[in-house]
């Protein structure tokens, strides 16, 4: 029988197929793993934004990496509460979202300034003079800057 | 009981359906691409919600419902939403004037409802509120933009404030649907909200430099949607919507 470790190892190799250097684990929605028996398994996630066109596909990916790895029979299930925040994805994740050349979320959800005091450095050139252009940027979770140094547009995984 | 509470999803989950079904009709269409991105990105999130409470309707229901029976299967007849959010979607501003009202609705709805007995309505509430967060900034921001910008723009905001201002009562009327799940500790007492909604309102038209709309005592105010007595445009919505499920029962990708 596989320990949960391993498992979270496999895990580690499904990605969200919008954000493709991120993990479902450096994203932070995997809540649980239930090993039923040897060849059985549920994994628990939670949604992102409710309407993310992205679960689907994740729940989809997460079945065939596990059946491809000796389970017989996984189901995946949505939690909704406690709601998903970015403040569990991880340290790793926002590096790689950074060198990928979308801006980390910049704080936590506790400790959030008013928006105008928010600061969201360039990925590019790491200028700190950057402004926002739209709160919705190319998906739901995502704001749009453009950076004044560099003058190039980016895109902000924001605080939720 | 199961039924009402069935019925009292169902409204939830309309409203969501039906203004994003409204807001989807920008795709494409939007002044600029930024907002075009937001309107689609803001139907998402609400089509997403209605999804999760249409899949918890007919997990209760049972009976071989899914989530996709309610809105390909019903008349209009069935359909709960308020009115305000089936009339034709309008120009930018009228756009911006619904949005607005109903963004400022539901923020303090689903804060109300976190705190509902029922405890997968509380969690889809938790969820939602995080997103309509963001919804009531971005339609506060443009009719403040707007109320506060060119003469043209202040009008033609001005005017969408006050066209739709007579279907927001509705907001705050409660059916016997409500009535019953309010005693059940399930439901929103709506009425409670109305303060809280009027001073959001206020406060942002305020500082948009908009008139507050006329707000006498016995002010009247169109009513039906939430007992399935609507408008006539919700049947050429519906038309449109479900037109492939109805040419061709149980069609699926």
């Amino acid at each position: 029988m596989k320990s949960k470790e391993e498992i979270f190892a496999l895990l580690q190799n499904v990605t969200d197929p919008e954000v493709p250097v991120l993990s479902i684990l450096d994203l932070g929605i995997v809540r649980d793993i239930i090993l039923k028996t040897t060849d059985e398994i549920e994994v628990v996630i939670t949604p992102t934004y409710s309407g993310c066109p992205a679960m689907s596909m994740i729940a989809f990916n997460i079945k065939m990496e596990l059946v491809a790895n000796g389970f017989k029979t996984v189901t995946v299930s949505e939690v909704l509460s406690p709601a998903w925040t970015t403040d569990w994805m991880s340290e790793e994740g926002k590096k790689k979202l950074n060198i990928y050349g979308i801006a980390p979320p910049q704080y936590t959800t506790l400790h959030h300034p008013n928006e105008i005091d928010v600061i969201v450095p360039c990925p590019l050139c790491n200028s700190a003079d950057t402004k926002l252009i739209s709160q919705f940027g190319s998906t739901a979770c995502k704001a749009l800057y453009q950076c004044n140094h560099c003058l190039e547009p980016f895109d902000y995984f924001k605080c939720h | 009981m199961n039924q009402t509470l069935i019925q009292y999803i169902l409204q939830l989950a309309d409203n969501g359906l039906i203004h994003g079904h409204r807001l989807s009709e920008w795709c494409g269409h939007a002044p600029i691409l930024e907002v075009d991105i937001a309107l689609s990105n803001m139907a998402l999130d609400h089509i997403g919600v209605a999804r999760s409470l249409y899949q918890y309707a007919a997990q209760l229901e049972g009976n071989e419902k899914t989530e996709d029976s309610y809105p390909y299967h019903r008349d209009v007849r069935e359909f709960y939403n308020v009115l305000l959010l089936e009339l034709p979607k309008g120009d930018f501003a009228e756009t911006i004037a619904r949005c607005f009202y109903f963004d400022a609705f539901q923020f303090h709805f689903y804060q109300a409802l976190q705190k509902s007995k029922d405890a997968q309505l509380a969690a889809i509430a938790e969820k939602s509120l995080k997103e309509v967060t963001y919804h009531l900034r971005f339609s506060s921001e443009w009719v403040i933009r707007l109320g506060d910008g060119t003469e043209e723009s202040k009008h033609k905001m001005q005017r969408a404030i006050h066209k739709y201002w007579e279907y927001t009562g509705e907001f705050f009327d409660s059916n016997s649907i409500e009535e019953k799940m309010l005693a059940e500790g399930i439901a929103v007492n709506i009425l409670l909200l109305k303060p809280l909604w009027e001073k959001t309102i206020a406060e942002t038209l305020q500082e948009a430099s908009i008139a507050y709309p006329l707000n006498k005592e016995g002010a009247w105010f169109h009513k039906g949607g939430k007992d399935g007595i609507h408008t006539e445009h919700l049947g050429f919505l519906l038309a449109e919507m479900q037109y492939l499920q109805r040419s061709y029962p149980g069609a699926s990708w």
